[in-house]
């Protein structure tokens, strides 16, 4: 059984402050932005950086969740079927500079399908990727990320393991041998 | 529970009490869809459905192929009016026929019993009920129960009563199923010649008195009088059909509570419902129209979702 610690909460709770400071770099004060979490889960990722953002900033800051199920490339294609999430994305992003928030970027084809979903809320003026962890060499398409928490080089039979507190949980993300089971 | 166990959607009595429940959730996310400025999602673009209906249908065909439409899928209609039927092709015939044009998934409405189960035991396609004669209409109960879950927040313990002509209404039976699988107490009401012989025994309710039973419900659906199922007269005459059992105003105002008032459609205004009921804040008619859409988008999504 092999399963590595890429981040534990310490770990974590330093990267999304890195995060945060990179974001306000480029975004300043945020009143053209909103930011769009990935269900299902960098929608808790993308509360947290809210969360923060907002200490930091002192300024209420559009979150939305996008669900990407009913705009995937898989499906009919995979044998278990599809769950779809709730999107909620109360405002128009028309003209706006969107950042997406993900927890693990690994064959850019999620990210594809939020491109997608997302068009059916307007037409943004920039769209960013924000990713906590970045699968290394594995793309199937040609998607990149502007903020990266950790770069790993994984195996494609490898797995990373996203735990959040948020999940009932202790904060912590594992790289995992496809054949460890455990979860 | 993720997934549907069946591969066709052939009945309520097949489906579980959890299956229902992802359908509802499901419909849910669509619905939220279909109030989007842009209603389309992709998930079906490489699905073609059929609807095949061999008995007449506005609402329920104008809305499955708005909700194929809706997910991407291509659409072919067949009507029998405009058919080979009429020279005298089989069913299984007719429908291979299609298939061999390469279609997914057949949704089909027939007069007879146990049609689309027949065509389910000998075609690969996922077939989804429509209405099979005095049998079942799965997307209708579906829709009916997702309604009055949106109204009241849930079906179990609430008191349906279902008004009219049960004997030959598929509406009904499905109905019955759906409302008794998610916890809801059901009472029929209508002329005895119209109300199924055993139906006590399967744990419904006989109402003759419409007052006793609307005094009783919490929710009406009311049926329509299907003359074209009727062979011999199961009442005297429409007037004294309506006289007995036609719900107006002045009915509900004699309730000493606010009662829903459902109807499938289409309505025969001044025999089964007065139109100052139908068009009433008590009746919820226009929005099972709607949730149909998303239920029937939610049934068709599930249905294909897994390799093929």
């Amino acid at each position: 059984m092999q399963k590595r610690l890429l981040l534990d909460k310490h770990l974590l709770k330093i990267t999304i402050s890195r995060l945060c400071q990179h974001l306000i770099e480029n975004h300043n004060t945020f009143n053209e932005s909103v930011i769009l979490g990935m269900q299902p889960r960098g929608i808790f990722l993308a509360e947290r950086i809210k969360h923060e953002l907002e200490q930091i900033l002192k300024v209420d800051i559009p979150l939305g969740y996008l669900d990407t199920t009913f705009h995937r490339d898989d499906f009919r294609r995979r044998d278990q079927h599809l769950t779809p999430n709730k999107t909620k994305v109360p405002f128009v992003i028309e003209d706006k500079k969107v950042v997406l928030i993900d927890d693990v970027l690994f064959t850019g084809r999620t990210v594809r399908a939020a491109l997608d979903a997302m068009t059916m809320f307007g037409r943004p003026s920039k769209v960013e990727l924000l990713v906590l962890i970045d699968r290394m060499y594995s793309r199937h398409i040609p998607v990149e990320a502007n903020y990266i928490g950790r770069k790993v080089n994984t195996l494609p039979s490898q797995r990373v393991l996203v735990e959040l507190k948020e999940q009932g949980k202790k904060d912590n993300i594992w790289l995992m041998d496809e054949t460890d089971t455990d979860e | 529970m993720s997934e549907l166990k069946t591969k066709h959607l052939l009945g309520i009595k097949d489906l579980s009490e959890k299956e229902i429940h992802l359908i509802f959730e499901t419909a849910d996310d669509f619905k939220d869809v279909l109030n989007r400025p842009i209603k389309k999602v992709p998930s079906l673009r490489d699905v073609t459905v059929a609807n095949v209906f061999f008995e007449n249908s506005t609402r329920t065909r104008l809305s499955f192929e708005l909700a194929e439409k809706r997910l991407s899928a291509d659409v072919i209609n067949f009507s029998s009016s405009s058919s080979s039927v009429k020279k005298g092709e089989t069913l299984l015939d007719t429908v291979n026929n299609i298939l061999a044009m390469k279609v997914d998934m057949v949704v089909m409405r027939h007069s007879s019993p146990g049609a689309p189960h027949f065509l389910a035991k000998h075609i690969k396609a996922n077939i989804i009920n429509a209405g099979d004669g005095t049998h079942e209409h799965p997307t209708q109960a579906l829709l009916d129960t997702f309604s009055i879950r949106e109204k009241f927040g849930d079906v179990a313990g609430k008191k349906v009563v279902i008004v009219g002509d049960i004997l030959h209404s598929r509406v009904a039976l499905s109905n019955i199923f759906a409302l008794q699988k998610l916890g809801a107490e059901v009472m029929v009401c209508g002329p005895a010649t119209l109300l199924p012989k055993h139906i006590r025994e399967i744990g419904v309710k006989v109402e003759l008195d419409i007052k006793k039973a609307l005094e009783w419900c919490d929710i009406a659906n009311v049926l329509r009088i299907q003359l074209e199922r009727q062979r011999m007269s199961y009442f005297p005459s429409l007037r004294e059909y309506s006289l007995y059992y036609g719900i107006n105003k002045k009915l509900l105002d004699s309730l000493n509570k606010e009662i829903t008032i459902m109807h499938p459609g289409p309505i025969n205004r001044g025999i089964e419902l007065t139109s100052d009921v139908a068009d009433s804040d008590h009746s919820i008619i226009l929005q099972q129209v709607e949730n149909g859409v998303a239920v029937r988008m939610a049934i068709l999504f599930l249905l294909a979702g897994t390799r093929t």
